[in-house]
């Protein structure tokens, strides 16, 4: 590691009008406004883009595989937040 | 849980197709599998922009200039992808540029062979190019998530790679004389240096098996090769162009081409240093990095200076979302009170 590499940020494109902002890969830069032009340079040479975020990556906080399980357990067991879970007759019309 | 259920999770996951991803528990030897195959590749990229970078000056009309310049700006971002992969397993962006500049890791022995004359680029193109997505169109299904999704943003771009290149060699095919020696003399130089480009015969690459284990690798290296050759024999003969390959026909009973046998001693020798131009190529790449270390430093100077005042790209792209987040808001009103 030399001294003078830059951090690394992540890069969110939207694709077009109506679409979430969607993780595209990652980049060095010294800062937000270099990172904001070297990701247009980088995932947005074929028009795949109409807006660009820009966030360091040491600012992200991520849940961790390791707690999988447990931290996704609350949704698990609620099979009722589902609309399959309700038996509708197949007469009643629109639902 | 212990190692071994970790060990069994894993195997899971591959045993259902599913990716493995960056924070995912991994075994110390799938981690630095990939990260060598992975680093390796991005240095490929890196590397491959000199050869072709040769011609860009002299190029012979603007949009032959403006195409090459656009294929080796993809090369670049090739490399970047590719080491953006690398980094979620943990490895450090500086250090495999120092692997690399100090020849500590490889990069396709393909980049070790001169473009001598312009029909170079249009060879590189296609069988250079053509060889690569052999390669890579299996590897946008491998095992580990980033480098998948990677290699299906450069599979997209490789098309026009290879497009570009055959439509430059049907050009000169269609030139004078002269033309059409210089695509011969490319198409003899290339051909086998690109049959090399799938690696080692199967029973002398001993890491196959643990590799298609953990989905790694798809096909065997000559499983790809032939795959290429099968490919690469009828657009050689559109093209008007023989392949210096005085043993290749095709074989009804087997369904393929039959081909000579690759020089592995020649390969050897480009891979472990000995090719034509492994001086000159790591050379370049290491002057560039030199060159390149007072920009990096003075623009983490002009960032610490302007830290803490936003830049105005920011600040444009925050109002941006503040808008559509308005107008959002007006549409859903408006369609409520309708």
């Amino acid at each position: 590691m030399t001294d003078d590499s830059w951090p690394l940020f992540e890069v969110f494109l939207r694709g077009k009008r109506g679409l979430n902002h969607v993780h595209v890969g990652s980049l060095h830069a010294a800062d937000a406004e270099m990172a904001l032009h070297h990701a247009r340079d980088l995932y947005t040479r074929r028009n795949e883009g109409v807006s660009i975020w820009v966030v360091r990556a040491s600012d992200i906080t991520a849940s961790s595989p390791d707690e999988k399980d447990p931290f996704f357990k609350p949704s698990g067991d609620k099979v009722y937040r589902h609309p399959t879970f309700y038996d509708i007759p197949a007469d009643v019309p629109h639902i | 849980m212990t190692e071994q259920d970790l060990e069994a999770h894993f195997a899971g996951t591959i045993e259902k197709m599913s990716r493995i991803e960056p924070r995912d528990w991994m075994p110390d030897k799938y981690r630095a599998t990939m990260i060598r195959q992975i680093a390796q590749h991005a240095h490929s990229e890196i590397i491959g922009m000199q050869p072709e970078g040769n011609w860009i000056t002299r190029a012979p009309s603007l949009r032959r200039k403006a195409i090459l310049l656009a294929k080796v700006q993809d090369e670049a971002g090739h490399g970047m992808y590719l080491y953006g992969a690398a980094e979620t397993l943990g490895a450090d962006r500086a250090d495999l540029t120092e692997k690399l500049i100090t020849s500590r890791q490889k990069y396709s022995s393909i980049f070790n062979y001169p473009t001598l004359n312009y029909a170079d680029v249009g060879v590189i193109g296609w069988l250079v190019d053509g060889a690569a997505i052999c390669n890579q169109v299996p590897l946008c299904r491998s095992s580990y998530g980033p480098y998948a999704r990677a290699m299906i943003r450069i599979c997209k771009e490789e098309s026009f790679h290879q497009r570009q290149g055959y439509e430059l060699l049907m050009t000169m095919m269609r030139g004078t004389q002269g033309q059409r020696d210089m695509v011969k003399d490319a198409v003899d130089r290339t051909w086998w240096p690109s049959l090399m480009m799938f690696g080692p015969p199967d029973d002398a690459s001993p890491n196959t098996d643990q590799s298609m284990r953990w989905g790694i690798k798809r096909h065997t290296n000559d499983e790809l090769r032939q795959r290429f050759v099968d490919m690469t024999v009828p657009q050689a003969e559109k093209l008007g162009v023989t392949l210096p390959d005085p043993e290749l026909r095709w074989n009804e009973a087997r369904g393929h081409y039959d081909f000579g046998p690759v020089d592995w001693d020649e390969f050897k020798a480009v891979i472990s240093g000995n090719g034509p131009c492994n001086a000159q190529r790591v050379a370049r790449r290491k002057a560039a990095h030199d060159e390149g270390a007072w920009v990096r430093e003075a623009a983490l100077a002009h960032a610490a200076k302007v830290e803490g005042v936003k830049p105005q790209a920011v600040l444009d792209d925050q109002n941006q979302i503040l808008q559509d987040d308005q107008s959002e808001r007006l549409l859903a009103t408006s369609e409520a009170t309708q």
